[in-house]
């Protein structure tokens, strides 16, 4: 892979993520797969919500970048795609952004089949506010607010926005770059509303709150949750141990 | 030059509109580009409007699956280069202050119209006062706003151009702050051949969020034009770089967006007065219950009392100047409000004279019997 995603990223930003957080992984994807399709970056909108996620496209990101409220970055880029449709319209966020707090907007924005891709980088809780559980949280996982292990069912997110009508989904970890890369690409260049889900290991607040005292473990810890489409062979996006199963899910 | 002189949409002429229509009309006129919003009583006839008119004129409508996603989306379609306005009343209104602080703090311009009914809470889908405080103060931080009051329906159309203006000119949203009432009244409507209107200033390469004057308001580029822009509500240089820890940087920034307002209070604040050249006692109102006061006035006049009228067409800032020299002519002012007191709180803080409340929320309109008999009670 070539380094030339680096012109992408805007002058004088020093990174914000915290050491092994996969979302330096998944800023470097996207904007690999911005490179590989040359897209016009004086053409493009990345927006982005409250919390680590959002802090992937802003300031990171050398285009026109809107942060937002907290769950709200999709309606703010339906109000910016609406008004120039030109626009690439990209919506990077997290977990608790887009599917807790802004879930609402999710799946309308799915449901009116927006042409804009929504990345979803999933850590799987609240990483700014210091770990707590949210929506993509599995159960067991021990975080600040559920000490003794949550016991809620996590989101399975792809089957919630293709049932709200999503033209395309997939789901990979940040660290399948290859295959993260070509779906977000595919995404991109798909008309309507799209979304990829990049499995993101948080190792300073989930990794350590679990027990998993090193980067190494922690990213053990989170692909321990996670099966091929291909080893899962079910076509479910979540299969029958709860694992979630990467691969991409088109809708008809 | 920002302004400009451009056709109305509407051929000149008078017509017989409501507030409702009027406001969507006035939206129209001044190129207007992008609404967003959800069924609310009692403004859904605004929207309602706007889904059939925008389509002819190439604006944008949308629907949104709330108040929340209709006020941010306005945000980001003003930023995508179009005027931008949603329409709400009390419950929507309350769901709307978060993303009315991102425009604030962005700097974003949009238009907001709060047709005001009885609450609090769903409270009654009538009329009412309920939301002048929470036009100043219901955004959290606390900073300046500009809200004006409508009281009729040519107001409606006219208040319409004017706030997109002022919006468009200070880089802010602007709140009209109509009711029930003048949202339903239908009555006559002029409309003249033109139309002026204040156009963004565009200064490439120039910081959109800086500049060196205290109260001074920077150029406005938009997404697309190839400024690669940092927008964020986060406190931010000029650039838009976020110094959440810097304490100079927050300094600076809220006392630009304070000042961009309070110190261009005397354009900003109108009051229109009636009957008091010669009055010792006023009445202070605004909206339409500012129509129920001017008929008290007269016919107070008829039986002798020495009564007039100030109606504040701004809300927010408070038309101080003009309030604090009424109170040195008068002995008394009264303010009556579809509320349970809430100008009255500024009115009496600035006007050295006495000022007595009358209030009334029962989800109905002011008699103007009732100002009088409250006149004559408080003499």
């Amino acid at each position: 892979m070539s380094n030339e995603w680096r012109d992408y990223l805007r002058p004088n930003v020093t990174l914000p993520f915290c050491p092994g957080c996969g979302h330096r992984l998944l800023l470097r994807h996207v904007l690999t797969a911005l490179v590989e399709l040359g897209v016009d970056m004086e053409k493009t909108l990345f927006v982005s919500g409250i919390g680590c996620g959002g802090w992937i496209p802003s300031p990171c990101i050398n285009t026109d970048t809107l942060h937002c409220l907290h769950g709200r970055a999709i309606p703010f880029a339906v109000g910016a795609k609406m008004a120039n449709p030109e626009l690439t319209t990209l919506v990077v966020s997290g977990d608790g952004d887009l599917a807790d707090i802004g879930g609402n907007h999710l799946i309308h924005a799915a449901r009116r089949n927006h042409d804009m891709t929504v990345i979803c980088a999933n850590n799987m809780n609240y990483g700014m506010t210091g770990g707590q559980v949210c929506s993509t949280t599995p159960i067991g996982a021990i975080t600040h607010t559920t000490p003794l292990g949550n016991q809620r069912r996590p989101f399975d997110l792809i089957a919630l926005v293709k049932g709200a009508g999503a033209q395309y989904a997939a789901r990979y970890l940040v660290t399948e770059g290859p295959a993260l890369v070509a779906a977000i690409k595919r995404a991109i260049e798909m008309p309507g509303f799209t979304f990829v889900e990049a499995i993101s290991p948080c190792p300073t607040q989930f990794g350590r709150q679990n027990k998993k005292d090193s980067i190494k473990e922690a990213y053990a810890y989170v692909e321990s949750m996670v099966v091929s489409k291909d080893a899962s062979g079910k076509g479910l996006s979540v299969d029958a141990d709860g694992l979630l199963v990467t691969g991409e899910y088109v809708h008809a | 030059m920002p302004w400009r002189t451009v056709e109305s949409v509407l051929p000149q002429g008078r017509y017989y509109y409501t507030g409702a229509e009027a406001v969507a009309e006035g939206a129209i006129a001044a190129r207007c580009g992008y609404f967003a919003g959800y069924p609310i009583t009692p403004t859904t006839e605004v929207m309602e409007h706007i889904a059939h008119r925008f389509p002819e004129v190439g604006a944008v409508f949308m629907q949104m699956e709330d108040e929340i996603a209709s006020v941010c989306s306005c945000v980001g379609a003003t930023w995508a280069g179009r005027k931008a306005m949603t329409v709400t009343s009390g419950p929507g209104f309350s769901l709307m202050q978060e993303g009315l602080g991102h425009a604030l703090m962005t700097e974003a311009p949009m238009v907001l119209v709060d047709g005001q009914r009885a609450g609090p809470s769903t409270g009654q889908v009538t009329v009412g006062a309920g939301d002048v405080m929470q036009a100043r103060w219901g955004m959290h931080g606390g900073l300046p706003t500009i809200a004006t009051a409508p009281w009729s329906v040519q107001e409606m159309y006219d208040g319409a151009i004017h706030a997109f203006n002022i919006a468009e000119k200070y880089r802010t949203p602007v709140l009209v702050m109509a009711d029930a009432a003048v949202m339903h009244l239908r009555e006559t409507l002029e409309i003249g051949a033109a139309v002026e209107l204040y156009e963004r200033e565009k200064a490439p390469g120039q910081p959109p969020f800086g500049c060196a004057a205290p109260d001074g308001v920077p150029p406005m580029p938009a997404f697309g034009e190839g400024e690669k822009l940092l927008v964020t509500a986060s406190t931010h240089n000029e650039w838009g770089f976020r110094r959440t820890a810097d304490p100079e940087t927050e300094r600076v920034l809220v006392n630009r967006l304070s000042n961009k307002i309070m110190m261009h209070v005397d354009e900003l604040a109108e009051v229109e007065e009636y009957y008091l050249d010669d009055a010792d006692e006023a009445i202070v109102a605004y909206g339409f219950t500012a129509r129920a006061a001017l008929a008290a006035v007269e016919e107070l006049r008829a039986s002798g009392r020495r009564v007039g009228l100030m109606r504040l067409r701004t809300l927010w800032p408070f038309p101080a100047r003009q309030v604090k020299e009424l109170g040195s002519r008068v002995k008394r002012i009264l303010v009556p409000e579809m509320n349970l007191g809430q100008m009255v709180y500024v009115v009496d803080a600035t006007a050295d004279c006495e000022v007595v409340p009358f209030n009334q929320m029962n989800g109905a309109v002011i008699y103007p019997s009732s100002i009088v008999e409250a006149l004559w009670r408080a003499a």
